[in-house]
């Protein structure tokens, strides 16, 4: 049944992927969204758009990233050879740079004078105020009052770099909070502002848009594991929160049906206990933040607050196209533990002398569990989508350890 | 059945004024307290009634709307005793209309089918769901029209001409005119800017027009009452709730109907 589809060809003009996707906002925002929509098609017809992306991917952003072969990691494993894709040495350390890059160039386009943006560990937070420095954009981030205050060193780079941080204290003063508010504010200020959406989730065409801008990550993992294995991978791994580092390495390979995609979702506490961030796995479709999509909710239809130790995958929802994926069974989604992304940090750390995001540990301990019962000659790649300096405090606390 | 809607909007132009509409939502500050203010509020000069289904999330509201909600479910609401909250409305009121807003996700979780047949029951007139715009409408349209229910719609100041035939493609009941840039609770537009938009309005549709500009006073209501077929009132009665935390219910609820009696429009 798989078989049959073209990838390439979703979502549809509407932004659906199957049921999921689409325009779910009020009335007001609906305006806005459809010229951001009218904005980035125009944009992707025009050649000097992607021209102006490359050339700040390479001469800004530092890409390509390395494809890296973690050679004491897979000896541990003792099974499939573990290459990682090393976004975390992008500028700014993480995928979400390319996101930013792609995005301003467009609200540049539009005549927009200033940003606003969402963010939960910080990371996308630091990138959107970096490309607003650049550009001389006003910048106003919204972050959960919880996410400040435990990623307290993203806060003032932020600062630093000339961005407003406003507190969101609503429900659980988080991602879904600061989404929330950052979309009140885009309301009420239609005419300059820029809402600049950090994953590809949301209402259309953000899920569409942010994935395109990230397909570097896969483009250029399919020509780096050519250069040094002569064959693609067998296995693709990321972690989601949203799921725009995942999308992007998934994409360009998701027309190539013999690749098997892994999608890692926050486990928390446990997926028993109900303390997680883990949607695809114990959740529902529901409508969320525009769009369609699978959510954490309870039988009301209210939506729970999401639990993981990185705040960058504490979401209770997820990027349409992946609900669609699961659902059609092309990509698989599992779920790894705060305390196993923990151990994976100390051990990523001491093997191969990188210290990754939480978020991307999620990632790499799955790849770990399923390395061992492959055969040597099989390949996976992981998305080590951000670097892990920013979660050092969370590390120590965990540790017992007072910095 | 939708003749309530109607029923109502032509006894108002027989009398030769505007309608009221309050909003408040359904189950603040909890189940007793907000079925008492509901079933005092055509006494107190409601023309319609918009009820809010409480959600987690409400992305278009401001903070007024926001912490409602949070009352609300807190204090054990969910969308099944909102049904049952205009069940017992309808005891004694067979003419009052009421129109359910919110937002989609409790809709979906219930069920479409089901909740448009319940809601039916429930003696519900028409639905506002904030976050479905027309271009998502269709799988709620085809129940509520199986059911009798109108679905009503938004125009907002950004609906430009070549959108507003889309909006009100569909449309039923009443055009839902939001006139404020923004949430709930924000800037009141001008009285000027309010006539222009319902000439606009006019020129593509004969339902009658209600327009939310988040009036706050009664003196207010008396400056536009004449601009639009009704008027909205939510945040500013929502607000009377918010600073009332202390008082008893009879208390709370004998301060919402005073203040909705100070907005009730008279005839021209």
């Amino acid at each position: 049944m798989t078989n049959s589809i073209n990838y390439n060809s979703f979502p549809d003009k509407k932004g659906h992927f199957g049921i999921y996707g689409g325009f779910f906002v009020a009335e007001t925002l609906m305006p806005l969204i459809l010229k951001v929509a009218d904005a980035y098609e125009k944009a992707t017809k025009d050649p000097s758009f992607q021209e102006e992306i490359d050339y700040y991917f390479k001469h800004y952003v530092g890409r390509p990233s390395p494809l890296y072969f973690a050679k004491r990691l897979t000896e541990k494993c003792g099974g499939a050879k573990i290459y990682l894709k090393r976004e975390d040495l992008n500028h700014t350390g993480a995928h979400k740079i390319n996101n930013s890059i792609g995005q301003i160039l467009l609200a540049k386009r539009m005549g927009k004078k200033r940003i606003i943006a969402e963010t939960g560990a910080g990371q996308h937070g630091v990138a959107v105020a970096t490309v607003c420095a650049l550009f001389d954009m006003q910048c106003v981030i919204f972050m959960g009052a919880v996410d400040i205050e435990r990623q307290k060193p993203n806060v003032f780079r932020m600062k630093l770099l000339g961005a407003e941080v406003r507190p969101s204290k609503s429900g659980s003063a988080t991602l879904k909070d600061a989404i929330n508010d950052a979309m009140r504010d885009w309301v009420a200020n239609v005419d300059d502002t820029y809402y600049m959406f950090g994953t590809a989730a949301g209402p259309h065409p953000f899920p569409m848009m942010v994935r395109d801008f990230h397909t570097v990550i896969g483009r250029e993992v399919k020509q780096q594991i050519i250069e040094q294995e002569n064959k693609l991978p067998d296995v693709l791994v990321a972690c989601v929160g949203g799921g725009s580092n995942a999308i992007g390495l998934f994409r360009p390979f998701l027309n190539n049906k013999e690749i098997k995609m892994i999608g890692v979702e926050a486990a928390g506490k446990g997926l028993e206990t109900g303390l997680h961030s883990a949607p695809l796995n114990d959740g529902s479709a529901g409508i969320l933040h525009g769009s369609r999509t699978y959510i954490m909710q309870d039988d009301d239809g209210q939506i729970k607050n999401a639990h993981s130790i990185s705040a960058g995958l504490n979401y209770p929802g997820i990027g349409a196209e992946h609900s669609w994926l699961k659902d059609i069974e092309r990509a698989e989604y599992v779920a790894v533990k705060d305390d196993e992304a923990l151990k994976t940090f100390s051990e990523v750390t001491r093997l191969e002398g990188i210290l990754p995001a939480l978020e991307s540990c999620h990632a790499v301990s799955h790849a770990m569990k399923i390395a061992k019962n492959m055969t040597s000659d099989k390949i996976i790649v992981v998305n080590l989508s951000g670097r892990g300096d920013k979660d050092v405090d969370t590390v120590a606390k965990f540790m017992g350890v007072d910095l | 059945m939708t003749e309530r809607i109607k029923n109502r909007f032509e006894a108002l132009k027989k009398e030769g004024r505007s309608g009221l509409i309050t909003f408040t939502t359904a189950g603040d500050p909890d189940f007793e307290t907000s079925l008492e203010i509901l079933k005092s509020l055509p006494k107190a000069g409601a023309d319609l009634i918009e009820l809010g289904i409480p959600f987690s999330d409400p992305i278009a509201d401001g903070k007024a709307i926001q912490e409602a909600s949070q009352r609300a479910l807190k204090a054990g609401m969910n969308v099944k005793r909102v049904l049952d909250m205009v069940s017992i409305f309808r005891e004694n009121d067979k003419e009052t209309p009421i129109i359910l807003m919110g937002y989609y996700n409790p809709v979906y979780k219930y069920g479409v089918d089901a909740f448009a047949k319940d809601a039916a029951k429930a003696g519900v007139d028409g639905l506002i769901i904030v976050d479905v715009p027309p271009e998502e409408a269709d799988e709620l349209l085809i129940p509520l029209k199986k059911n009798n229910l109108d679905m009503i719609f938004l125009a907002t100041q950004t609906t430009d001409d070549e959108r507003l035939p889309k909006v009100l493609k569909n449309a039923g009941g009443f055009i839902y005119y939001v006139s404020i840039a923004g949430i709930t609770g924000a800037a009141s537009a001008s009285e000027d800017a309010i006539k222009t938009a319902v000439k606009r309005l006019r020129k593509y549709t004969k339902l009658p027009i209600a327009v939310d500009f988040d009036i706050k006073t009664p003196k207010q209501v008396k400056a536009v009452a004449n601009l639009a077929d009704a008027i909205v009132v939510g945040s500013a009665i929502v607000k009377i709730i918010e600073d009332s935390k202390e008082l008893s219910k009879q208390e709370i609820v004998g301060k919402v109907l005073e203040f909705v009696k100070t907005l009730a429009i008279d005839k021209k």
